[in-house]
């Protein structure tokens, strides 16, 4: 019975997964919205700084989002997979020197003040640019922005940029805040930070730590008829077990980002009036990774990384650690990516045999004891499958006699043993993918990046041909062509193996079924929940 | 961590006990001198903690940088900037020294974590760990006590194996276990409590209406900080009295024909009572510490909570600050309890008072 179960629901999850970017237009629109209402979240943690502009991360956009908007926003039948928020049209010039925003009129900030492209100039240069930490990437050669009238910004680049990044960049990084509230003193310390002034459907009302952040509707919202709600609060609960007792009590009505722990989905499901949800978050990708540190001179050998991905059974991780809420990976770009996934790269299947074999010939033969080598494997701490994982490759190397020691640290400490201080062979890691492999995923094998810099290539690996073809990937213009470079450079990674792709997974909401309108975008627990309503 | 600064605090505050003899001086004399005598050590022994703190602090790995980019990323000139705008990039000595200056000056500093002065972010917390950890003291002292006297009363008897047994089952279930089945069964299950917080969230309640709502949130998890501790009062009385009842007075107290419930109440509870009041403040210190787990299962926004956070994002001068204040907190308490017994048992502090 139990099996049987499993394979259900991990048939269910892992198809919905794989296919729910071009499925699922709609979910729950079959009643017609009401409005008024609380509705009532659990958040997990109290992020610092409010301000997306500033921290573009989901932790942040979970309770921003709904007060500063994006020029753009993610959506499943949208034209590049896009719909328009602040920004109406985006249009990138040809030599890849420009890119034009066409803005919404009659938008006003929360304080009444309206909103105009100096608002979006201001952002782009003296927020993004040098403070962001995903933007001073993406527009490190933004060098100005024209503002020819009130409705339209022009972004100027030093150097050609492919439009096609700042596009796919859009949903995440353009967070466009105040310039009246920002221009004077400095940007980081200002109180708006945490207290956030926006143009979106709810305005930030209060915040009382370590118990609720409090939204109220914003009357003036440009939407027709938006926000459907009156109110969203958020309630802290720190610890994981309490959002799902805290659901089944009726005093919240929405746990999402997996705050409820997969172990407790199945029970969950079957309780009458609360439903799972697991749609909503196929813009917001995190890959289970084995990072290898190439300074080991074992593992700087491509035939034993070869057996380490061989000895991992792909399958059994999805179905057993992530109970089949995720889907196995071939390589750094997630299957659900519909613009540069390929599945025409080489594969390691699950293999014991083989992965012995190919340790056999790179020469390091078991010793009496049967083991080969001992390796530090430090799984990152910050969810509980990555610590599963863990536990799981430590059996399926010893499987091979490679003989794991686990480190566990705190997040702190992980962050600095592996990014810092390189005290680490294995690691386990849970990267991102941003819609574009140059936001956050390149870096990953890229050569050359600082000691320091987290979720990045800190393994020592270094590859000519792979760096060459990341640089220029970052300067083709061609939608098509830079499509094809990143398909190649998928490719080349998993035939070298710089680092191991081992499953993709997303986040699962559970909601009370009173709840419409919830998972309708890619990206939907950090986006605007204009539609979101309560039917009582 | 914590728990050892509190124990220090602990051993330091009882170092008066054998002061024997006789003297006829006031209650409130040899209060006073205590008084003296507490404060002058208080500040060494929170010198103590405060520098010990920092070094343990200090050499766990990682950095408010560290933890802080662990939700964000980033790239090298952005973690510069960072490490440069908290103060990170200099040595620990200077920081050290810095921090003591400031401490100096009554300044607790800046919280990297919450950006916001540290004395606002503890004050903000403190009056819901003391409701919790107050409510819970009082719980497992009064219970503790009142079981302990009802089992004391008739040492080897049924009731009192019952009560022993029992209530050492409780003490052996971690607190967080407790918590979750007090949640399942009261708030999940039959709906008469809520599940957690400290308040109605977003009520805009006042008043007494607003003083009941904390009330009835407060009822699981103080049971749950307080029913474990409960055994050790519960313990305590029974076997002060069981040594009592073989001690001549009682005899005599028999003999004189006495009702066998004074005997009970003002006899051999009554000097039993002592050693409780002891442990009464070295238990306000392990709250403190327990209260961590209950404050995160029960949503709780109290100081644990926040000394966890602090922890977790290596915010050394917030940690030190919760550490300094819980430290005030339990000699202020120590010292409560010695006052206490300086009115309940003659001989405290009379050596001075004579000399």
């Amino acid at each position: 019975m139990p099996e049987l179960t499993i394979s259900r629901r991990g048939l269910l999850a892992g198809s919905a997964l794989l296919l729910a970017s071009t499925a699922l237009p709609a979910i729950g629109r079959a009643q017609a919205p009401k409005k008024g209402g609380r509705l009532i979240v659990a958040a997990d943690s109290e992020p610092r700084n409010l301000n997306p502009a500033i921290v573009a991360s989901n932790g942040v956009f979970f309770i921003s989002s709904k007060v500063v908007e994006t020029l753009a926003e993610a959506s499943f039948d949208g034209k590049d997979g896009l719909e328009p928020r602040l920004a109406l049209s985006w249009e990138g010039a040809a030599d890849g020197l420009s890119v034009t925003f066409k803005l919404r009129d009659g938008v006003k900030w929360h304080d009444g003040k309206p909103f105009t492209s100096a608002d979006v100039a201001f952002s782009a240069l003296q927020v993004w640019k040098p403070l962001q930490n995903l933007g001073r990437t993406v527009f490190k050669d933004l060098v100005a922005v024209d503002t020819p009238d009130n409705l339209t910004a022009v972004f100027k680049f030093a150097k050609p940029t492919p439009f096609q990044l700042i596009r796919n960049a859009l949903p995440a990084l353009s967070s466009v805040v105040p310039k009246h509230v920002y221009e004077n003193g400095k940007i980081e310390d200002n109180p708006a930070n945490n207290a956030p002034v926006g143009t979106g459907p709810f305005k930030f009302a209060e915040y009382k730590a370590g118990q609720y952040y409090r939204l109220a509707k914003n009357a003036d919202y440009w939407g027709m008829d938006e926000p459907y709600l009156d109110e969203i609060v958020y309630q802290v609960l720190p610890d994981r077990t309490s959002a799902a007792a805290a659901l089944e009590a009726e005093e919240i009505q929405l746990a999402a980002f997996s705050a409820v722990p997969l172990a407790d989905l199945d029970r969950i499901s079957k309780v009458p009036g609360l439903k799972v949800v697991t749609k909503g978050y196929e813009g917001l990708t995190y890959q289970l990774v084995v990072e290898i540190n190439h300074r080991r001179k074992e593992l700087a050998d491509l035939k034993v990384r070869q057996a380490i991905a061989h000895a991992i059974d792909e399958d059994f991780v999805v179905k057993t650690i992530f109970l089949g809420y995720a889907a196995s990976a071939t390589g750094p770009v997630p299957k659900n990516d519909p613009q540069f996934y390929t599945a025409d790269v080489p594969t390691y299947p699950f293999d014991v045999a083989k992965a012995n074999n190919l340790l056999d010939e790179a020469g390091y033969k078991r010793a009496d004891d049967g083991k080969r080598f001992t390796l530090k494997l430090l799984p990152a701490p910050y969810f509980n499958e990555t610590k599963q994982f863990g536990d799981y490759l430590r059996q399926a190397l010893a499987a091979i006699g490679v003989d794991a020691e686990i480190v566990n640290n705190d997040s702190a400490a992980h962050i600095k043993a592996v990014y810092t201080d390189h005290a680490f062979d294995l690691a386990v890691g849970p990267p991102v993918f941003r819609g574009d492999p140059a936001i956050s995923t390149t870096i990953l094998v890229q050569s050359g990046i600082p000691d320091g810099v987290p979720f990045s290539n800190q393994g020592g690996y270094k590859n000519a041909e792979l760096d060459a073809l990341i640089a220029k990937a970052s300067e083709t213009l061609d939608t098509a062509a830079r499509t094809e470079l990143y398909r190649e450079f998928q490719k080349k990674v998993a035939a070298d193996l710089p680092l191991i792709n081992v499953a993709e997974w997303s986040f699962i909401s559970v909601a009370r079924d009173t709840v419409g309108n919830i998972a309708n975008n890619p990206r939907w627990a950090v986006s605007n929940w204009a539609d979101t309503y309560l039917a009582r | 961590m914590i728990a050892l600064a509190y124990s220090t605090v602990g051993v330091l505050s009882f170092e008066n006990e054998s002061s024997f003899a006789p003297s006829y001086g006031l209650a409130m004399t040899r209060a006073l001198i205590l008084l003296r005598r507490r404060l002058v050590g208080s500040v060494f022994v929170l010198l103590i903690v405060v520098i010990g703190s920092f070094l343990l602090l200090e050499a766990a790995p990682g950095d408010a940088v560290d933890a802080y980019i662990v939700s964000t990323g980033g790239d090298a000139g952005m973690i510069e900037l960072l490490r440069h705008r908290w103060g990170l990039d200099q040595s620990e000595l200077t920081r050290l020294a810095n921090y003591l200056w400031a401490l100096l000056h009554l300044d607790l500093g800046h919280s990297v974590t919450f950006s916001r002065p540290i004395r606002d972010v503890i004050l903000e917390r403190l009056p819901t760990t003391l409701i919790l950890m107050g409510s819970a003291t009082a719980l497992s002292f009064g219970l503790g006590s009142a079981l302990g006297i009802y089992a004391g009363a008739a040492p080897g008897s049924f009731r009192d194996r019952f009560l022993s047994v029992g209530s050492l089952a409780l003490y052996a279930v971690p607190g967080f276990c407790l918590g979750l089945v007090l949640i399942v069964v009261f708030a999940v299950d039959l709906r008469w409590l809520p599940i957690g917080g400290i308040e109605t969230i977003a009520s805009a309640k006042t008043g007494l209406e607003r003083a009941a709502d904390i009330a009835t949130h407060l009822v699981l998890p103080v049971s749950a900080l307080g029913v474990i501790y409960l055994a050790l009062y519960l313990r305590m009385m029974r076997a002060g009295m069981a040594e009592a009842w073989r001690q001549d007075f009682v005899l005599a107290a028999r003999a004189r024909g006495l009702p066998r419930r004074r005997i009970v109440l003002a006899h051999v509870a009554r000097n039993a009572l002592l050693p409780l009041v002891t442990m009464l403040g070295l238990q306000s210190a392990q709250m403190l510490g327990g209260s961590v787990v209950i404050e995160s299962v029960f949503a709780v926004p109290g100081l644990g909570r926040l000394a966890q956070e602090a922890v977790a994002g290596r915010d050394t001068p917030l940690l030190l600050g919760i550490i300094l204040v819980s430290a005030v907190l339990v000699i202020v308490i120590n010292l409560l309890v010695d006052l206490a017994y300086a009115f309940l048992d003659p001989r405290v502090g009379a050596s001075e008072a004579g000399a």
